[in-house]
């Protein structure tokens, strides 16, 4: 069997490899720094063009109220799950292959979660009206609506966002005294001794720091699971066609678990070849998570027909008429793609060469977020063109390129921070993959024993 | 009588461990147990077993917060709704409870993590200047014993440290 990492790594090695991708990575980094901030550009573009002109220019309108911004909203909440699946599940479940790559899933987390955070804000459209939906003590004793899904969301998404950073952050620290103790100096020892609060590894420190870690981890897993029900809540929670569904939460967990998986995959080849990190982010674990990912795809097209089925048997002929819209009308080769992709695309993961054949995975990873996305499209915009009013039937609505702009925008958004994070702090978690090396070889000791001891045993029995 | 500081850095966990294991088992005057630090690049949850139970007390911190949150939030919301007592709510419950205990919940994990947080760094003595005793090796592959000793005690401290093979040791006098 292929080990997920070499037990004789030296641990100088692992502090070495990591602290050396924070200098210089290969030039393709640049290169994706570069289209980043490109794409961040025109999506910038776009919203002050927005802004300065109205909500008009993204041919929102009445009945077609969300469009783009509230489906990628939901997209980019949903890659956030990966950071807290890999972090505070599987490290409950002490699955120790996710060390060497948690640390980029949670930056993920954290930065989708920012980037899901900006759709609100630009679907708003009056961005400086954003504090209305902060609850503060008004001269009229105004407040928010507490009932509200939306209100819910707001709360749900700024407690997410802050335990994510305060989790990346704990976790970070015995990372931030290694870089402190081992770069030159210069600002960015600076930087890692302001960070690192004066970390020295001592046992009380690691004592308080597993049992903190611990329990953020616990808060954080039902912490995302009602995230992605409270954002599901405000599509089940209206009387919209399609939308009033009782599997919503789950379904739209799972789409989040999903998507989050998928991009985990489109990171971890990246970070693989730019930052070097062959030895840490290896095939077997590239197996594990393409074979985690397939299972979680099983579970969402699972969801998705039951999805379809509820609407299909429940003799509710406006959401019926929707589903219909959706597979015959203007939107159907969206909704075939998404069903394509999300639910025959993911085969090809079981197919066992190609489970670690890198440029295959790239791909399909890719494919299964666009299915993704095209889902969260697929779930907001054809009920709008097809509500309870006769006038409202085929009211389709095609996004302008200034949505368009904004949602591409947002990639390269998310691209720049998370690829700056990486130059700036270290991406693979040392401490971890040193914990994983130790027990690992600990593990291999312990049975070589055992199999010498039974080797002595059997050749005593032998001469008797 | 003065204090001194030393630190010795071994190769290796069981190299450590034999160390502590003897500290903590021979009757040196001028040396308290207690006053051993390990340090490590790793986590080594064994060390409990040879420097016996610490307490690590972020879980009062967690509970705390988390009760602080949930009660806090459902107190103000509340409080924001009974605003309106004086208005008529058709039939509806002034403060509904089901559709409350979301934010509730929400503000309970809130104030769980901030609070657990804030009682790691008060219970790792964190924020805090690094010692003068301290190596960089300790945050790459070597472990660190650190004790506080009387003058009487660093000559047979050292000795013990050397005889279990330490790497390096540090000595500073303190106060």
């Amino acid at each position: 069997m292929e080990k997920d990492i070499r037990e004789s790594i030296e641990w100088a090695k692992i502090n070495g490899d990591v602290l050396k991708s924070l200098e210089s990575p290969r030039p393709l980094f640049w290169v994706i720094l570069v289209i980043a901030l490109s794409m961040f550009g025109v999506g910038l573009g776009c919203e002050i063009y927005q802004y300065q002109i109205g909500m008009g220019v993204a041919n929102l309108n009445n009945p077609q109220v969300w469009g783009l911004y509230i489906a990628t909203f939901i997209f980019w909440i949903g890659m956030s799950h990966s950071g807290t699946l890999l972090s505070a599940i599987l490290h409950l479940m002490h699955a120790d292959w996710r060390k060497p790559i948690y640390r980029f899933a949670e930056a993920m987390t954290t930065f989708s979660l920012m980037t899901a955070g900006l759709f609100v804000m630009v679907h708003l459209g009056r961005l400086w009206q954003f504090y209305y939906a902060i609850p503060y003590p008004s001269e009229r004793w105004v407040w928010p609506n507490f009932q509200s899904p939306l209100l819910w969301d707001a709360m749900a998404i700024f407690t997410y966002l802050s335990s994510s950073v305060i989790f990346l952050f704990i976790g970070m620290i015995p990372d931030l005294a290694i870089c402190r103790d081992h770069l030159h100096p210069g600002w960015r020892k600076s930087l890692y001794t302001v960070l690192s609060l004066g970390w020295e590894g001592t046992d009380r420190q690691w004592r308080n720091f597993r049992m903190t870690y611990l329990t953020v981890a616990c808060f954080l897993i039902p912490l995302a699971v009602s995230v992605h029900s409270i954002v599901a809540s405000d599509f089940a929670m209206s009387q919209q066609p399609g939308w009033h569904v009782t599997s919503f939460p789950p379904y739209f967990v799972a789409g989040a678990l999903y998507s989050g998986c998928a991009a985990i995959i489109t990171l971890f080849v990246i970070l693989r070849y730019v930052f070097k990190f062959e030895e840490y982010m290896t095939l077997p674990i590239l197996k594990k998570i393409v074979r985690l990912t397939f299972a979680i795809a099983m579970v969402w097209t699972y969801l998705n027909a039951v999805e379809f089925a509820s609407v299909w048997y429940s003799h509710d002929e406006a959401s019926k008429a929707v589903l219909i819209q959706k597979a015959t009308g203007i939107y159907a080769p969206f909704w075939w793609m998404m069903n394509f992709c999300g639910s025959v695309v993911p085969f090809v993961m079981m197919i066992k060469r190609l489970q670690t054949n890198i440029p295959v995975m790239f791909a399909v990873s890719l494919l299964l977020n666009l299915g993704m996305w095209l889902e969260r499209w697929m779930i907001v915009s054809p009920t709008f063109s097809h509500g309870y009013y006769p006038y409202l039937w085929d009211n389709n609505q095609w996004p302008t390129l200034v949505q368009w702009g904004i949602v591409f925008g947002s990639f390269g958004w998310f691209t720049l921070l998370f690829m700056g994070f990486c130059k700036l702090f270290p991406s693979v978690s040392m401490y971890e993959v040193k914990e994983m090396v130790y027990h690992r070889s600990l593990a291999l000791k312990h049975t070589e024993r055992n199999l010498a001891v039974n080797a002595t045993e059997l050749a005593e029995k032998g001469a008797h | 009588m003065s204090q001194h500081h030393i630190l010795a850095l071994f190769n290796n966990f069981n190299e450590a461990e034999a160390a502590v294991s003897e500290l903590r088992s021979s009757t040196i005057k001028g040396f308290n147990f207690d006053d051993l630090t390990m340090k490590s690049p790793i986590e080594h949850p064994e060390v409990e077993s040879v420097l016996g139970e610490r307490s690590a007390n972020v879980q009062w911190f967690t509970l705390f917060g988390a009760l602080f949150g949930g009660i806090t939030a459902f107190a103000l919301i509340a409080g924001s709704q009974g605003n309106f007592f004086s208005q008529l709510k058709g039939g509806k419950p002034i403060i509904p409870i089901p559709p409350d205990l979301v934010l509730t919940y929400e503000m309970f994990i809130l104030g769980g993590v901030y609070i657990t947080v804030l009682g790691f760094l008060v219970c790792a003595g964190l924020p805090a200047r690094r010692s003068k005793l301290y190596s960089a090796k300790v945050s790459e592959d070597q472990i660190g014993l650190l004790v506080k000793v009387d003058q009487a005690a660093v000559v047979t401290i050292k000795s013990i440290f050397t005889k279990h093979q330490a790497l390096e040791i540090q000595e500073e006098a303190g106060k």
